[in-house]
Order: structure tokens, then C-alpha cells, then sequence
């Protein structure tokens, strides 16, 4: 465990980055640093392998203090990840990888096999190994960069805002990545973002840092969301935390009508029986059941279905698996008001309107498990 | 003395014999510069207020004509090649210093910090991080200082032949032999011309990891553009 014990970093000009900061950094899980510029969340991890040595306080690893170890020897025993990946130019990427094995003293060949092992963990195709950074988009690099970060399987890896210089989907990719290596390598990750939605996506554990280097609060993200501190960190959050909280709720629980789903080749009889007064819509299916799109039961007409008639369907959500997040947007963005529930190969599950969305919303908030983290 | 390339006894050397000789008189004080720029400039990285002032002394130093420096250096070293090397050493300064200094400062913040975070001391990081990626920068410097040293070594020539191709000048004058001219000055361009071929194929021999198109500018891109 990481302890961080009243920690101040003044600089010589008198500016303080960090202020009396005390953190618990728990083993083998994520924990983010977040805040807005200026909050000293940098300074903090960068505090962790000393790059940055504090003026007051102290920093325990396993309950050792970081100063009573040989620095060099200290950051090799945690993987470093910054924006922009800082790979080696000069090098491949098998080498940039194998960078910190070989410092320890590994034989070229095992460092390297090393290597090319962590390209597939990370999910970088084996025959860009004997490339060199330039030759690799953004998203790619950074993928590099968290393989060099794990080449000598550090227990601890600091991340520095490391995916904030890629796009938004590829940013979503490596943070999916990220949390299914975590789930298979169990490491004690120290992630600093700005972004709280990342923050939320990826923490176990979230501090929030304010300007001035002082910690606003350090909860898990379930309960950040539901019971900011103060006003700093419910305006940090941002306006639509409460819709936001909902990715911690399952939408398993919703319950999903079938009565309303006709396919595309449904007779009139059909059509006239799944019709009623309470679903004024018929969601219509292909002949394998994924959804084609709404339609009110007059304007269909057996056997002349056009699917390109139907009114869209928005997007749908995973019945089971995703959120009431999700299944709130589906709804939102459907022009009926209903959301569409999908097994695991795209077909309709069911339907469900934005009104049992408000119920189960306001039965999981009355239940209020904070430290749920289903579905996100 | 007939043939194309036959020249007056008293020069005690083939045509052939003294290409050899101008390019060692020329070489050897570029790689004395290139040794000595080089802590100079890491001085200067560290020291930022030191870069100024260096600059300053090395074109100074490049200021001062060959032939104060013979007069002066006659008098330790004689009549010597060493005589003319020594010159040509400091003149490189004025070319290197500078191409090493932005070549390492080049180097984009976020591989020093990670080198930094990785474990790697300072002398480690520089020789295996920042002059690996400095090298472009030092190579196009080298090119520059090599083909002015190609040109200068002719003068020589005024402290006793020891001017290698340049001593064809004076003989052509001479014995009136416009050929020897023509056989100094041509040989001089040529053997620029095959010297800077000859660096440019080893810039493209030592960083394979330069993106291509960007090999003429001799600058390591920055990292940063690359990755968005």
C-alpha cells in the first residue's frame, strides 16, 4: 500500500502545489487523482517515485518510506505512463518496451520475448514490433507506453493524464483496455486525470484535488456522485451528476414487455393483438429479431412492411448488462419514449418506457447501494 | 610530368598521396571539434546562462584569420601540420557547438521524463537517450564543419606545403602550370562533395527511426505531433 502522509511540496518561490495532503492508496486497485489544473495532483504522483521530492511529509511504501531506497531503484519498480506516451524515437518498440528489463540486467532475447509478450496484452499486433514510434498512430504509442510501463511487472504503475492527447474513441478503447488488464494483473494503479468522467469510469478509489494542492474529497465514485463534500466538488462534477450516478445502477431489474414486438412478415391478426391501449407502439423486428424501428399499429399493413417507414428506435441498451444509464438514454434519444432492450447478439429483448425508467430510478436511489459499480 | 595527374617533384607526393593527406589534415580537427564541443555543449544545456557566452567566444574564435593563429602557433608546434589542425579544430566549435546544443534540446520533455521515471541516471540518459536523438542535429553539423575544413586546409600551403592539395596552387603559379590549379581546386570540390555523401549515408545508416521525408531537415520530430 501507498501511504501518502501529510505531504507538502513548496517550491522556492513560495508557491504550494501540494498542501498537507494524506491519502490511503489502496493495493491492487485503481485509484485517480483528479481535479482541475493547478490541484497538484501531477506534483502528487510524481512525488510517488520521486521526480518531485516533498518539502514536508512523508511517502510509505509497504510501510517504508520511498527516501530509504536508491532512487533509480525505486522508480524501476514502478511503471511510469505520461501523455503522449514519451517513447524512445530512436528505438523499436519491442526495444522501447524491453527499456526497463534490460536496465535490471535481463538477456537481450528474454527481455525482448518479454516484450512482444506485453504487444499482445496490450493488443498491439505483433508485427509492429520491429517498427519505430513515428510509424504508429497515437492510440498505438500510448498502448507502448503502458507495455513499457508493465515490461518489468512493477506491483505499482503511475499514470500522468495518459490518455488525454488521443481522440475520444480511441480514449474510450484504451480505457477499456486498461481496466481488462487491470482485472487480469491486479496492479496498484495511481491515475491522474482532469477528467471526471474518467475519473468515474476507471477509479476503485477518486480524490478529488482543489487549487492549492488540498484534497477535496477521496471516495469511491458511486459515492462521490451521490454525496459530493461541498460545493467544489459537486461543481467539479458537473451538472448532470445525478444522471450520471445512474451508470452505477443495473438495469437488470427493469421490467421489459414483449407484447409490443412484431416482425417484419407479422400478419394482421398479429398486428391488431400486440396493439393496446397502454403501448400506443409496435416495435417491428427483422426475421432474426433485431429492431427495424417504431410504428403506430394503423400505419402498419401486414405484408407490406417498409422498413425504411419505421420511425428510428434511438440506441439500445444490453438488457442485463448495461446500466440505467443506458437504458434512460435509449429512451431519451427514441422518439416514442421507449427504450429498446437487446440481448448479447442485437436482438429485442423487450421494451420498456421512460416512465418504468423513473420508477426504477427511484427505487434504486431508496435502495442507494453507493458502492455498486454494475454496468459501466 | 606529362600526364593528367603527374606533378613537380619537389611536392614529394602523388596526386593520389596528397588527396590522402588533405583529408586527414582536414578530418582529424573536425573529430578533435566534434570531442571537444561535445562536454562544451552538455555544459551548456545544463548551464543555460553558459550558452551565450559560448557562442560568443566560439565565433570570436572563428573570427581570428588562420594566419594569426600560424603566426602564433609557430613558435609551439613549427612548421608543422599540427600547425595547421589546430586552427581548423577551433573554427569547428562555432558549427558544433550550437548543432549539439539544439539537437539534445530537441528532445521532447516528455521522453526525458520518462527516461527519468524509468531509472535512467544523467549519464546514461545522455549518451543512450539524448545524443542518440540529438545525432541528426550533430551529423548535419559535422556535414557543415567537414566541408569548410575540406576548404581551409589549403591554406597550409603559406606555412611551408603543408597545404596537401592547396600546395598545387602555389605550384602552378609557379612552375605556370594552370593544370595544377585545376587539379587543386577540382580535387577539393570533389572531395567535399564525396565527404558530405559520405555523412549523409551514415545519418541514414544510424537513425532508421527518423520518418521519411523529414531526413533533409535533419531534425528529430517531436514526438507530440506524431502521436495526434
Amino acid at each position: 500500500m501507498i501511504r501518502i502522509d501529510s505531504v507538502t511540496k513548496r517550491y522556492p518561490d513560495g508557491t504550494v502545489a501540494v498542501d498537507r495532503l494524506s491519502l490511503e492508496i489502496p493495493d491492487r486497485s485503481i485509484t485517480v487523482l483528479v481535479g482541475p489544473s493547478g490541484c497538484g495532483k501531477t506534483t502528487t504522483l510524481r512525488m510517488i517515485n520521486r521526480m518531485v521530492e516533498p518539502s514536508e511529509g512523508r511517502i510509505l511504501l509497504d510501510g517504508v518510506d520511498i527516501m530509504q531506497q536508491p532512487v533509480n531503484t525505486l522508480r524501476r519498480s514502478m511503471g511510469y505512463v505520461i501523455q503522449n506516451a514519451g517513447l524512445f524515437q530512436h528505438r523499436t518498440i519491442v526495444d522501447n518496451i524491453a527499456t526497463v528489463p534490460r536496465m535490471l540486467g535481463w538477456g537481450k532475447d528474454v527481455a525482448r520475448s518479454r516484450a512482444r509478450e506485453l504487444m499482445e496484452r496490450v493488443g498491439l499486433d505483433a508485427s509492429l514490433a520491429k517498427r519505430y514510434p513515428y510509424q504508429l498512430s497515437g492510440g498505438q504509442q500510448q498502448r507502448v507506453g503502458v507495455a513499457r510501463a508493465l515490461a518489468a511487472d512493477p506491483p505499482v504503475l503511475l499514470m500522468d493524464e495518459p490518455f488525454s492527447a488521443v481522440d475520444p474513441v480511441v480514449r474510450k478503447g484504451l480505457q477499456d483496455e486498461l481496466l481488462r488488464i487491470q482485472e487480469e494483473l491486479g496492479k496498484t494503479i495511481v491515475f491522474v486525470t482532469h477528467d471526471i468522467d474518467e475519473a468515474v469510469k476507471l477509479g476503485t478509489m477518486v480524490a478529488v484535488m482543489r487549487t492549492g494542492g488540498r484534497l477535496a474529497q477521496f471516495a469511491p465514485p458511486a459515492e462521490l456522485l451521490s454525496n459530493p463534500a461541498d460545493d467544489f466538488v459537486e461543481d467539479f462534477l458537473g451538472a448532470d451528476r445525478g444522471i450520471r450516478r445512474l451508470s452505477f445502477f443495473p438495469s437488470a431489474g427493469l421490467e421489459l414487455l414483449t407484447t409490443p414486438i412484431v416482425a417484419v412478415d407479422a400478419t394482421a391478426e398479429q398486428i391488431a393483438a400486440r396493439g393496446s391501449a397502454d403501448v400506443p407502439y409496435l416495435l417491428v423486428t427483422d426475421l432474426d429479431g433485431r429492431p427495424l424501428g417504431w410504428s403506430e399499429p394503423r400505419d402498419l399493413t401486414a405484408g407490406q412492411i417498409e422498413p425504411e417507414r419505421l420511425l428510428p428506435y434511438g440506441r439500445p441498451f444490453v438488457a442485463e448488462r448495461d446500466s440505467l444509464r443506458a437504458a434512460l438514454d435509449g429512451a431519451v434519444l427514441s422518439p416514442t419514449g421507449w427504450a429498446v432492450a437487446v440481448d448479447g447478439e442485437g436482438r429485442a429483448a423487450g421494451v420498456v418506457s421512460q416512465q418504468t425508467i423513473g420508477e426504477a430510478i427511484r427505487g434504486a436511489h431508496a435502495a442507494a447501494p453507493v458502492d455498486a459499480k454494475a454496468g459501466r | 610530368m606529362n600526364g593528367l595527374f603527374d606533378l613537380p617533384s619537389d611536392l614529394q607526393n602523388s596526386y593520389w598521396g596528397l588527396i590522402a593527406l588533405h583529408l586527414r589534415e582536414a578530418m582529424i580537427p573536425v573529430l578533435a571539434g566534434l570531442l571537444v564541443a561535445l562536454p562544451i555543449a552538455q555544459l551548456c544545456v545544463r548551464l543555460r546562462w553558459l550558452y551565450p557566452p559560448v557562442l560568443w567566444v566560439t565565433t570570436v574564435l572563428y573570427a581570428i584569420p588562420s594566419l594569426a593563429f600560424f603566426v602564433v602557433l609557430i613558435d609551439y608546434t613549427g612548421l608543422s601540420e599540427t600547425t595547421v589542425m589546430i586552427p581548423l579544430a577551433v573554427y569547428s566549435l562555432v558549427v558544433f557547438v550550437p548543432a549539439i546544443v539544439d539537437g539534445v534540446r530537441s528532445v521532447p520533455r516528455e521522453t526525458l521524463d520518462a527516461a527519468t521515471a524509468m531509472g535512467f541516471g544523467p549519464v546514461r540518459r545522455y549518451v543512450q537517450v539524448q545524443l542518440p536523438i540529438a545525432a541528426p542535429a550533430i551529423i548535419a553539423g559535422l556535414r557543415v564543419a567537414s566541408v569548410s575544413s575540406i576548404s581551409l586546409v589549403s591554406v597550409g600551403m603559406l606555412i611551408g606545403n603543408q597545404g596537401a592539395l592547396g600546395n598545387l596552387l602555389n605550384s602552378g603559379m609557379i612552375y605556370n602550370q594552370p593544370r595544377l590549379i585545376w587539379l587543386s581546386v577540382v580535387g577539393t570540390a570533389v572531395l567535399a562533395i564525396v565527404v558530405d555523401a559520405v555523412l549523409i549515408g551514415l545519418r541514414i545508416l544510424v537513425t532508421p527511426w527518423m520518418p521519411r521525408g523529414t531526413r533533409k531537415n535533419a531534425r528529430p520530430i517531436a514526438l507530440k505531433d506524431a502521436a495526434r
